[in-house]
This record gives C-alpha cells, sequence and structure tokens, in this order.
C-alpha cells in the first residue's frame, strides 16, 4: 500500500529514518540530497506549490508514520541545493522564504508563448491576473500559477520583444501586449 | 670584666656578633645567663653577668651585655663532664641552673689545647645561671650533643678533594703531598670512589646522618646521571652486552629512585621502552580478549599500572611503547579514532571481520525497521558501549551504514541511499537489501 501525502504517492524510502537526518558522510550526503531535491520539486509541481516558508510547517518535511521531521539546517541544506541548480531562489537574506521554480523561469516564458498560439492571443492585451486567473488559463499550468513568477517569465519575454508590459487602469494590475 | 685569664678571649666583629672559626655553626642561643663558679673550687673566676650565652659546634661563648665589645669562649673540648639537671624544692624558687665541668690548668686557665701535654690539672665547676625566658633543657640537650659531636676535631684534618682544589701549593695543609700526575688523578679517583662508598654506607646506616647527607646523595645521583649521559652519547653502536646490561640495571636502579633517566626518553627505541613495549604487548592480550579485541588506551593503563604494582609507567611511556609495536612484530596494534579516542586493538579483529559482524547485525528484521544503538552493537560484539559507538562511526564513514538521530537517540541502519535509483524513485527491485527492508518495515504497519 502506496503511503500518499494528500494526493501525492510517497515512495519506499519516505519511510527511511535516515532520510530525515543530515548525513555527514559525503557520498551519502550526495544521495541524499539528490533524493529530496527531486522529491521536493515533483511534490511542488504536483501539488502547485510555488513558496516553502521554513518558518511553517511544511508536509513533505515530516513523516508521522516513523515520526521523524528534518531539522531546520536540513531543510535549508536541501533548498540552498535547489537554488544552486536554479530551481529555487531565496527571497531573503535570512533563507527563511524560498521560491520553488518546479519550471524554470525561461521554461514558463515558453509556456506563455504555448498559451499565446494556441489561443491566438498574438495581439492581444490581456492584464497580468487575467493571464493567471482568467478563463483562458484554465486547466493549463500557467492557471493559479505565482505572480512573482509570471512577472519574472513576463520580463524576460518582454527582454526579447515578445511582450510589452504596462501599467494598468487599477493600481495593482498590469497590462501585456503581446507581439508574439 | 676584672682581668681574668680563666676563659678563652672570643673575637667579635663590630656589630657584636661572635667571629666564627671554619666550620663552626650556632645552635642555640640563651638570652640573660649568669656564669659562676661553685663556692668550694679553689680555682675561681668573677662571676659573668647578664650576657647571651651561645652554644656553637666547637664552643660555648659569652656576650656580655653591657660590653658587648669583648667575648670569652669555653671551648667544648674542655668539658669533661656534664652534670644533669636535677629538680629539687629549692629550684621551684630560684632561677633555672645547670652545671658542667671543665678542666683548668694551675695557673687558672680554662685548658686550651691538647690536654695530653699539661699536668696538674684540676676540675673546675662551671654553673649558668638562666634569669632570662629561654629553653634552657633544650640548650642543654643540644650542648651534650654538641660536646658528643666533637667538631672541633675534624676541622684540622679536613683534606678531601673539594678542599684541597683551594691550596695552590704541593702540600696541602696537612703535610700531605697533593695529588698530581695521573697517578695522582688515579689515587683522586680511587680516593673519591671510596668516599663515596663510606658516604652511602654512612648514609643508609644512620637516618639522621642521612638528613645531613642528603645534599651529598643528591650531588651523587646527578653525578651518575651526568657520566651515563656521556656515556651513550660517546659510546659507539658496538657496545658489549655486559655494559649494557651493568647500564641497564643502573638505569632501573635510577628509574625506581624517581630519578628519570635521560638516555631512555632521548635515544629512540632505547632499551627501556623497547623492553617496556614487549611486556605490554604480552600483557594485554588477556584483556583484549576478554574485551572482543579493542580497549581504550586509558583503561590499558590502568590496568597495566595496577599490575605492576610499583615502578608505575607515565602515561608518556605507554604511549611511546605503543607506538613502538610498528617495529616488533607483535599481534596487537595502536589505532587512533578520528574522534581523537586511542585504543588498542587485537590485529585479528580487523576492520572486516567486524564490519562483517555489524553487517549480519543489521540487516535483521528487527534492526531493518528499528535500527541499532551502540549498546545493542555492544552486546553482539562483546565489547565496551564507547568501542562499538567507533566501531559504528567508523562503519559509517566506509558507507555501510546510516545515522539516524531523533528523540529515540542515536541510531544506525543499513545504508539503502546506494540502492536507491533516482530516474525512478518508486523503483524497488526484487532482490537486495533495498527490497528486504521494505518487506521488513511493511510487516510492522
Amino acid at each position: 500500500m502506496m503511503q500518499k501525502l494528500g494526493d501525492f504517492k510517497l515512495p519506499a524510502f519516505f519511510n527511511y529514518p535516515p532520510y530525515f537526518t543530515l548525513q555527514p558522510v559525503r557520498d551519502t550526503r550526495e544521495k541524499q540530497i539528490q533524493l529530496w531535491k527531486e522529491l521536493i520539486l515533483d511534490y511542488c509541481r504536483t501539488q502547485k506549490v510555488f513558496l516553502i516558508l521554513l518558518e511553517e510547517e511544511f508536509p513533505l518535511f515530516s513523516n508521522p508514520v516513523i515520526e521523524r521531521s528534518l531539522n531546520n539546517e536540513a531543510r535549508e541544506t536541501f533548498l540552498s541545493a535547489l537554488v544552486s541548480e536554479g530551481r529555487a531562489e531565496w527571497l531573503d537574506k535570512g533563507h527563511r522564504k524560498c521560491l520553488i521554480l518546479w519550471h524554470r523561469i525561461q521554461d514558463w516564458a515558453d509556456i506563455i508563448l504555448g498559451f499565446v498560439k494556441d489561443n491566438g492571443l498574438e495581439d492581444s492585451v490581456m492584464t497580468v491576473e487575467e493571464i493567471r486567473l482568467g478563463i483562458e488559463s484554465r486547466g493549463t499550468e500557467l492557471h493559479g500559477m505565482d505572480r512573482t513568477i509570471l512577472m519574472r517569465a513576463l520580463k524576460l519575454l518582454e527582454h526579447k520583444g515578445k511582450v510589452a508590459i504596462f501599467k494598468g487602469t487599477s493600481a495593482d494590475d498590469e497590462g501585456v501586449k503581446f507581439s508574439v | 670584666m676584672a682581668s681574668n685569664n680563666f676563659f678563652v678571649p672570643a673575637s667579635v666583629t663590630s656589630s657584636g656578633r661572635p667571629v666564627l672559626v671554619p666550620n663552626e655553626v650556632e645552635c642555640n642561643l640563651l638570652s640573660n645567663v649568669d656564669i659562676e663558679h661553685d663556692q668550694d673550687d679553689a680555682v675561681s673566676f668573677p662571676p659573668l653577668k647578664s650576657g647571651h650565652f651561645i652554644l656553637t659546634t666547637h664552643r660555648l661563648l659569652f656576650l656580655s651585655s653591657s660590653c658587648s665589645s669583648t667575648a670569652v669562649a669555653i671551648p667544648l673540648s674542655v668539658i669533661t663532664h656534664i652534670f644533669s639537671s636535677k629538680r629539687s624544692l629549692k629550684s621551684v624558687f630560684h632561677s633555672p641552673r645547670f652545671r658542667f665541668q671543665v678542666s683548668a690548668t694551675p695557673d687558672n686557665r680554662i685548658l686550651d689545647s691538647d690536654p695530653g701535654r699539661v699536668t696538674g690539672l684540676r676540675s673546675v665547676v662551671i654553673t649558668v645561671v638562666v634569669r632570662g625566658k629561654g629553653d634552657w633543657e633544650l640548650f642543654l640537650s643540644k650542648m651534650w650533643e654538641c660536646w658528643r659531636g666533637r667538631a672541633w676535631e675534624t676541622t684540622p684534618s679536613e683534606t678531601g678533594p673539594a678542599s684541597a682544589s683551594a691550596s695552590a701549593s704541593l702540600y696541602a695543609s696537612d703535610g700531605l703531598v697533593r695529588m698530581v700526575g695521573v697517578g695522582g688523578l688515579l689515587r683522586k679517583e680511587q680516593e673519591m670512589w671510596e668516599s663515596t662508598d663510606r658516604s652511602l654506607q654512612e648514609a643508609f646506616q644512620d637516618l639522621n646522618a642521612l638528613m645531613n647527607k642528603a645534599k651529598e646523595m643528591v650531588m651523587l645521583a646527578e653525578k651518575m646521571r651526568q657520566k651515563l649521559l656521556a656515556g651513550s652519547s660517546s659510546q659507539s653502536n658496538s657496545a658489549n652486552d655486559e655494559e649494557l646490561g651493568s647500564k641497564e640495571e643502573m638505569q632501573d636502579w635510577l628509574l625506581s629512585v624517581g630519578i628519570v633517566s635521560p638516555v631512555t626518553k632521548e635515544s629512540a627505541g632505547a632499551l627501556y621502552h623497547q623492553q617496556l613495549s614487549r611486556q605490554l604487548a604480552d600483557f594485554v592480550k588477556i584483556p583484549l580478549e576478554r574485551a572482543g579485541g579493542m580497549i581504550n588506551l586509558i583503561d590499558v593503563y590502568c590496568l597495566f599500572n595496577r599490575a605492576r604494582g610499583t615502578a608505575l609507567i607515565s602515561p608518556d611511556d605507554l604511549s611511546q611503547a605503543c607506538s613502538l609495536w610498528e617495529k616488533f612484530d607483535v599481534p596487537v596494534m595502536l589505532r587512533k579514532f578520528d574522534s581523537g579516542v586511542m585504543v588498542i586493538q587485537s590485529k585479528s579483529h580487523s576492520d572486516e571481520e567486524v564490519f562483517g559482524r555489524l553487517r549480519a547485525l543489521v540487516t535483521k528484521p528487527e534492526a531493518l525497521r528499528h535500527g541499532i544503538s551502540a549498546s545493542d552493537a555492544a552486546m553482539t560484539l562483546g565489547i565496551a558501549p564507547a568501542m562499538a559507538k567507533e566501531h559504528l562511526l567508523t562503519a559509517e564513514g566506509k558507507g555501510l551504514l546510516c545515522r539516524d538521530i531523533s528523540p529515540d537517540g542515536f541510531r544506525f541502519y543499513i545504508n539503502l541511499f546506494s540502492e536507491i535509483i533516482l530516474d525512478d524513485l518508486f523503483l524497488v527491485k526484487d532482490y537486495g537489501i533495498y527490497s528486504t527492508w521494505v518487506k521488513a518495515s511493511s510487516a510492522s504497519g
């Protein structure tokens, strides 16, 4: 019987107690870090988690079945490993907030372009919120995505001349003109 | 003081201290005494009043309080009898006093030279009246000692090599020819060793005398040590067995007396440490067996010293003895762990052998589910928990085990990380330790 965290399937080694203790021996530790990086990305992708706050409880970091959970040092170590790989970003100097890029920014940019093409939005204008939460994006990965990440991806596209970002009518929203 | 030639005059320094002859030492002092004579003595002297009475190894000195520049002496050599002090009813009311008898010449002088040459000697009893508060009984007993000590007799005849150096002439003060030339040097050596021998004998017979000789003994030991030191550095490597044997005895003796021999500590592989090293290897076999092949060095230190009883070795000796094992073919070795812990390990208990046993332990179903602690390992391996922990850490370092730190404690599991495939996190092969583990852990539900 596979263990689950919500609807997320957990691998067998999630019940291996040493998995939750930061290993000191170099080779063992490297393997452990790899396993955690993958698990974190998989979980975040399927559960659409974009942000991990170390102050708060993150379900993946504890296993009540074996009564183990990662200490702070371990959590920071694994997340920093993701940051080094470009799959996450620290949002603060104290390393308490971590933005998870289970798609890299470049990947998000490509997804946006795909979305624009699929919906024939080549010359249209949309607000950022519409991209994120509008009817068009339903069923795509864009729907419900993190605003920070979306802005980054759009900025990247702006650099490449594919979009133009401008201040919208309301104070907290921006508009995007596609020139794909 | 009235002109009186009874006593021997004594010289005094400008500050009123008596001038002592060579080797004369002050022993005791009474302040405020009177010196009187018995009424019925034919020879008489005017009483001496209120003075300091000083006892030395050679004389009794009286320094008048009123006239501090003059002093008289009574050489101890002229004393013929010291009366024991009697306590009588009378003495309760009087100042304490003690009496002694001296020889005097017919012309009313204390005898100042060899009594054998003068005839017509008289005995004069001198009474010392103690008016002050000093411990006169102590003074009296010291006077007995000094009188019996006869220190004045040794002064003129002292011609040991120490004092001979003062004289530059061919003839020493006592008329003997000084030591010159090779023959002289040899004789000097001989005399020195004889006096050393006498010195040793005397020292060991009389404890009191030993205290006096203590300084000499220390110097003697120092000389011997220097000799050993000089001997070892000048010797070539081909020294005959006999010499080595006696040198070893000498070292042992010095060590047992408590004097550290520089020879053994300075030269690598010196005899002492070699022997100790072998002795230690023999001794440690049985405790090692009982301890499952590994003992903490500190424990060995205690066991070994307890067995030796006396002539204990220092931690440094032990450490050196162990490090010498590399050079010999002994079945034991010294091992230092990363944590700094040092142990003595039986060579037959190699790491591989221990790892084999650990692996067997840690793949049992119970251990797969809950891991093992240092005490679990200790029980299985038959060694002390601290030693077991070192083994577990070493096994972890080699990738055999992984640690699990939790409120349950510090435990170890078989290393499964190496079995997990990164590309397929859910893959568990049908064979191998990973699948065994999965089955074991799901059994507990």
